[in-house]
């Protein structure tokens, strides 16, 4: 328990610093100060206490929603194995678990996150884990700056918009300029003019991601990872959906240096969008230079596994004024989540779940062109998510708006960050998508567009 | 280890070679002592221009992580790769093997630096 001082402590201070009361020392002046009692209800017995949260709970309506919104946060189930170890009392208690004395709990999961992170990227060494995926691919993106002393970032336009704007934040406040590689006509990054821009070698770094915020498979080719070589420009490679590392080449297999992304699929909640968990993956050139904890394994003095952290020399905690990043903690108990449940599954297990999400995305992209004036918008093969592009005449806003009187969230407007996209809807499948889902959503597609007289036979 | 005295030194314990337009830059015995096991050295860039005394890399070593303070005032054309994989070749040879980079020199020889006997007495303090 938190012991604050006693009134013996305070009146002592108070003496010191010589004032007779906690008001006379912090004086809150009349025109500010609220001088009438809180207007705060009184205390509820217990159980009324639950019935009150429980109507505002029910208020939320979200449940009773057929959806299909991807986009960088995925509905994947959860086996009921990740909260029976997660929600441990053992892993909920401890405000830091970085402390080898009392954490060797703790610091395993921890240790097993990084080797997951390694085993499903291909890279060398992972960290114990940041914010979420945007964090992780600016700070990404400032090892590419620390490594190459150069001072601009190029990214895919099809990079995760949420993940370019936080970049851009990040880039501000160091004086980086970031520039944008343009999305080809089949819905992956146009890497026609690389070789050409990578050549003057002023790019810290290229940034593409894979599967590309239109869900299309987005992997540079031999050609582009030989211009990336010759320029000596850091590669990074994002996923911000993780399911895809579980059927998809590893962001080591084309030349990715680092791999950043969201791990938030593998066993944790939606949550309207947090908290999540971001990864940070090198090879070993880049160990020095990644941010934040690391978990190391060696042996106690009985000769038996011990875990701790380990190269923290980087850390803002040993040389303050040279940190390189604000990364101080870890996102340890969603990290734990995802460990749990990569544990659970197994890596055959994810290979499946992963292979399901795209048959799913597949069936429901012929179901929704199989209605009247709905198309495929890029040819590009998906992995879970597909852009549709709405009939002529109407836009992607009216037919999600249509939908959601229908309680379906048909998807994300693309128009929202894409000007010449304003017919387009990034639609999402998973693995807990099911035929009556997609059955429901191209009914009511078909519906509304009788009812908009939207496509004349 | 004796300082050679064909070298010249920094108060900050580190020693050039002077070769032509060329400086060799590393740490001197002392500080490689001083410091114990190194296991880590972080150098500067290749084409990266270095001032004299500025702060252009870290000497981690398991008791401490230290600055790099650069001697002399050029261009780095070349680094030690050596240290990349084996930094423990500064506590075995300071002087030779444990070298850290070269530095193209634009005015010949820099001024400001220690002999090795001013260096001796500086230690013996």
């Amino acid at each position: 328990m938190y012991t604050p001082h006693t009134a013996a402590d305070i009146r002592e201070m108070l003496d010191v610093v010589g004032v007779a009361s906690l008001d006379d020392l912090v004086r809150v002046p009349d025109s500010v100060a609220l001088r009438t009692p809180l207007e705060v209800p009184p205390g509820l017995p217990e159980i009324e206490l639950q019935q009150t949260i429980s109507a505002y709970a029910n208020r939320n309506d979200a449940v009773r929603y057929t959806s299909f919104l991807g986009a960088g946060s995925y509905r994947h189930y959860v086996p009921p194995v990740v909260p029976a170890i997660a929600m441990r009392g053992e892993f909920l208690t401890a405000y830091t678990p970085y402390q080898a004395e009392v954490s060797q709990g703790y610091l395993q999961a921890i240790y097993e996150w990084q080797s997951y992170i390694c085993l499903l990227t291909g890279m060398d060494l992972a960290n114990a884990s940041v914010y979420d995926g945007a964090t992780a691919l600016a700070e990404g993106a400032i090892m590419a700056v620390n490594a190459t002393g150069r001072r601009a970032i190029l990214v895919s336009a099809a990079v995760h918009p949420n993940y370019r704007a936080v970049l851009r934040t990040y880039a501000r406040g160091l004086e980086l300029d970031v520039e944008e590689l343009p999305v080809a006509a089949g819905g992956t990054t146009d890497l026609a003019s690389l070789e050409a821009r990578l050549a003057d070698k002023r790019f810290a770094a290229f940034v593409v991601q894979n599967p590309n915020f239109f869900g299309a498979i987005d992997t540079p080719p031999e050609a582009a990872r030989q211009a990336i070589e010759a320029s000596g420009t850091v590669a990074i490679g994002v996923t911000a959906e993780a399911m895809a590392l579980g059927a998809l080449a590893t962001p080591a297999s084309w030349g990715a240096h680092i791999a950043v992304g969201e791990g938030q699929s593998f066993g944790v909640a939606m949550a309207y969008g947090g908290p999540y968990v971001g990864f940070i993956a090198a090879n070993k050139e880049h160990m020095r230079r990644i941010p934040g904890r690391l978990v190391g394994r060696s042996l106690d003095v009985h000769g038996k596994s011990a875990y701790t952290l380990t190269l923290q020399a980087r850390e803002q905690h040993i040389r303050r004024e040279k940190a390189t990043s604000n990364i101080c903690t870890n996102q340890a108990h969603c990290a734990l989540c995802a460990t749990v449940y990569l544990a659970a599954v197994g890596a055959e297990g994810l290979r499946r779940c992963a292979t399901l999400n795209v048959e799913r995305a597949h069936a429901l992209a012929e179901a929704v062109t199989a209605v009247p004036g709905f198309t495929r918008r890029f040819s590009a093969p998906v992995f879970n998510e597909v852009a549709i592009r709405v009939p002529l005449g109407s836009s992607a806003a009216t037919i999600l708006d249509a939908l959601q009187s229908r309680e379906i969230l048909g998807g994300v407007n693309l128009g929202r960050w894409y000007g010449d996209l304003a017919d387009t809807i990034l639609m999402n499948a998973t693995e807990l998508t099911t035929n009556a889902d997609i059955a429901k959503l191209s009914g009511a597609l078909a519906a509304i567009v009788k009812e908009h007289n939207l496509v004349r036979a | 280890m004796a300082n050679p005295a064909d070298l010249l030194y920094t108060k900050d314990h580190e020693w050039a070679k002077i070769d032509g337009d060329i400086a060799t830059v590393g740490i001197t015995d002392y500080a490689q002592h001083s410091l114990g096991d190194i296991v880590y050295v972080e150098l500067p860039r290749v084409g990266q221009s270095v001032a004299e005394h500025a702060s252009i890399g870290v000497v981690e070593s398991v008791k401490a992580v230290s600055e790099l303070f650069n001697p002399v005032t050029g261009e780095v054309v070349e680094v030690n790769p050596i240290l990349e994989t084996d930094p423990s070749a500064v506590n075995r040879d300071a002087f030779g093997d444990g070298w850290m980079y070269k530095v193209k020199l634009p005015n010949g020889t820099p001024s400001g630096l220690l002999s090795a006997e001013e260096y001796e007495k500086l230690i013996a303090e």
